[in-house]
C-alpha cells in the first residue's frame, strides 16, 4: 500500500482523516498513484489533475522523501521508499498571502 | 407553517439560516464546506429539499455539491467509491469542458484579453446555478470564463450550450474586474424555450430555442467606459431580475445605471432617476409587485462601498425612476461594506421579505419589503451570494 497525504481541503472533501492508503497495481509512479487515489476518492477527480488534461493543478506541488517530484514526467517511478509503504507521497497546496 | 432558509454562500463557507414566516428568530446552520469559495447555493423550485452549491478554491478547482434534504447532509454527484475497486468513476459533477468546433475541433472562439489581444477561453469557476423550473435534476451553470452550461441529470454531468460563445461575438467579449463571469440566469416561466443570462463585460443576452440559437440584447445600454459607448457587445451587466408574472419585463444594474427593458430584453431604457449613484450590484424585485424594485447604490467602481458611509437599499414602487432610501436598521454611520451581484434576494411571503448580505459578513433581512431591517447574523465571512426559499 502506499500512503498519500493530502491537504487539509481535500481531506475534508474526501471524508479521511490523516494518511489514506490506496494500492497500486503494478510500479509506482505519479500516474498510476494518482489514478488509484481517483479510484478510491471519486470526489478527487479534477482537485488535483485537469479532468482532460490530467496536467497537476497549478497551485499544488508533489513530494516523496524530501525530493520535489511536482515537475517529473508522470511515467516517473517514485522513490523506493514510497513504493514500499515506508514514506508517504504528499500532496501540498502552495502557500500563499501573508 | 411557513418557513424561510436563506441560503449564503460566503468566502469561507455556505450557511444556511432558517427561520418561521415571523422571521424573528433565526437558526444559524455552518459552514458547510469551511474554508472553501462558496460561490453560490440555490434550491430546486420543485423539489425545496434539493439545493446545489458552488463550492470552489483556486488551488483545488471546481466541486458542485447537491443536498436532497434541505442542506442536512450534501454529496458529490457521481462522486461516490466504485463498486468495482480499481474501475474509474464515471461521474464527473465538476467536469466542466467547453465544446470544440466539430468540424476542426480547435476551441470555438477566443476572447478579448485585458490588453486587447485574443485570449482562449479557460474555465475557472461556476458562479451561479439555476436549478430548473420544473424538473429537479435540471440544472444550469453559469461560469467564468463565460459560458452556460446544463445538467440533465442532478449535476453529475454537464453539456455546454455552446451556442452561446459560438454565436458570433466572442471575441469581443472580455473579462471585468471579477473575471469574465457568466453572473446571471432568468428562465421564463411562461417560455420554457426562453432563457436570459448576463456576462461581465459582455452583456444580456437571449436565447427562444431552449438555448441553441443566442442573440445580444443591448440595445440602449451606454456604457462610456467602452471605446463604443453603445455597442452592441461590451457593457460590463451585473445583474439582471425579472417578475415571475411579467418574464417580458427586465431589470438591469448595469457596471453606472439602473436600466429596465419592457420587451424582453430588445430595447433598454435608463431608470436610475433621483438615486444618488447608479453604480451597483445588486437588483431585485418584490415577490409580489412586480414594479416594486431594489438596488444598493455603491459610491462608484473606484469606491466599492456605500455613499457617504450609510448602507441604504434604494425601493422604486413605479418601476425605476423615482427612488426611496431605506435605511430603518441599517447602519448610517462608518459602513464601508459591499453589497456582490448575486447577495439580494426575496421570498414569498404574504409580506414580502428582502434578505440581502454584505462583504462584512452580515445578512440583513426585511419581513416588510423594506421599510424594516434587522440583521439575521453579523460576522460571517464576506458574503457572495444570497438565496431564499419560501417553503410552505
Amino acid at each position: 500500500m502506499i500512503h498519500v497525504i493530502l491537504p487539509a481541503h481535500l481531506r475534508t472533501l474526501a471524508h479521511v482523516d490523516g494518511e489514506v492508503a490506496v494500492d497500486v497495481k503494478g510500479p509506482a509512479t505519479l500516474r498510476s498513484v494518482l489514478d488509484a487515489l481517483e479510484a478510491q476518492y471519486p470526489v478527487l477527480r479534477g482537485t488535483i489533475r485537469d479532468h482532460v488534461t490530467l496536467q497537476r493543478r497549478p497551485f499544488l506541488r508533489f513530494f516523496a522523501c524530501q525530493e520535489d517530484l511536482s515537475l517529473e514526467p508522470p511515467d516517473t517511478p517514485l522513490p523506493d521508499a514510497v513504493a514500499r509503504g515506508s514514506e508517504p507521497f504528499m500532496i501540498i497546496g502552495a502557500i500563499a498571502g501573508g | 407553517m411557513s418557513k424561510v432558509r436563506v441560503l449564503v454562500g460566503t468566502r469561507k463557507g455556505a450557511f444556511i439560516l432558517t427561520s418561521d414566516g415571523k422571521r424573528e428568530k433565526w437558526d444559524v446552520s455552518g459552514p458547510h464546506f469551511a474554508g472553501w469559495e462558496m460561490y453560490h447555493v440555490k434550491g430546486s423550485p420543485v423539489d425545496p429539499n434539493r439545493l446545489y452549491a458552488s463550492q470552489t478554491s483556486g488551488w483545488f478547482g471546481q466541486v458542485i455539491q447537491r443536498s436532497s434534504d434541505g442542506g442536512k447532509t450534501w454529496e458529490t454527484p457521481g462522486g461516490e467509491a466504485m463498486p468495482t475497486p480499481g474501475s474509474m468513476p464515471a461521474g464527473a459533477s465538476n467536469k466542466f469542458v467547453y465544446d470544440v468546433s466539430p468540424s476542426t475541433g480547435k476551441p470555438l472562439t477566443t476572447h478579448q484579453w485585458y490588453d486587447g489581444t485574443q485570449h482562449p477561453w479557460e474555465f475557472k469557476r461556476v458562479w451561479h446555478l439555476e436549478p430548473s423550473l420544473t424538473d429537479a435534476d435540471t440544472v444550469y451553470a453559469g461560469v467564468e470564463d463565460a459560458a452556460l452550461f446544463k445538467s440533465t441529470d442532478g449535476a453529475k454531468s454537464w453539456q455546454e450550450l455552446s451556442g452561446l460563445r459560438g454565436h458570433g461575438t466572442g471575441p469581443k467579449w472580455q473579462p471585468g474586474a471579477g473575471g469574465m463571469c457568466l453572473h446571471s440566469i432568468l428562465l421564463d416561466p411562461s417560455n420554457p424555450q426562453r432563457i436570459y443570462i448576463a456576462i461581465s463585460a459582455a452583456g444580456a443576452f437571449r436565447t427562444d430555442d431552449g438555448g441553441k440559437t443566442w442573440k445580444p440584447i443591448n440595445q440602449g445600454l451606454k456604457s462610456t467606459y467602452i471605446p463604443d459607448p453603445t455597442a452592441e457587445i461590451g457593457h460590463c451587466v451585473h445583474h439582471i431580475a425579472m417578475h415571475p408574472s411579467r418574464p417580458g419585463v427586465l431589470f438591469m444594474q448595469k457596471h453606472w445605471d439602473v436600466m429596465r427593458s419592457d420587451n424582453a430584453g430588445d430595447m433598454w431604457r435608463e431608470v436610475s432617476g433621483n438615486l444618488p449613484t447608479d453604480f451597483g450590484f445588486v437588483i431585485d424585485v418584490h415577490a409580489h409587485e412586480p414594479e416594486t424594485i431594489y438596488v444598493v447604490p455603491i459610491k462608484s467602481d473606484g469606491e466599492h462601498f456605500p455613499m457617504d458611509g450609510k448602507l441604504r437599499v434604494y425601493r422604486s414602487r413605479t418601476g425605476g425612476n423615482e427612488w426611496e432610501p431605506l435605511t430603518n436598521g441599517l447602519p448610517q454611520r462608518d459602513c464601508y461594506v459591499n453589497v456582490l451581484r448575486d447577495a439580494m434576494a426575496v421570498d414569498s411571503l404574504d409580506s414580502c421579505g428582502v434578505y440581502f448580505g454584505t462583504t462584512g459578513g452580515q445578512v440583513y433581512c426585511s419581513s416588510d419589503a423594506g421599510d424594516h431591517w434587522a440583521p439575521i447574523v453579523h460576522d460571517l465571512p464576506a458574503v457572495l451570494s444570497v438565496e431564499v426559499q419560501t417553503i410552505r
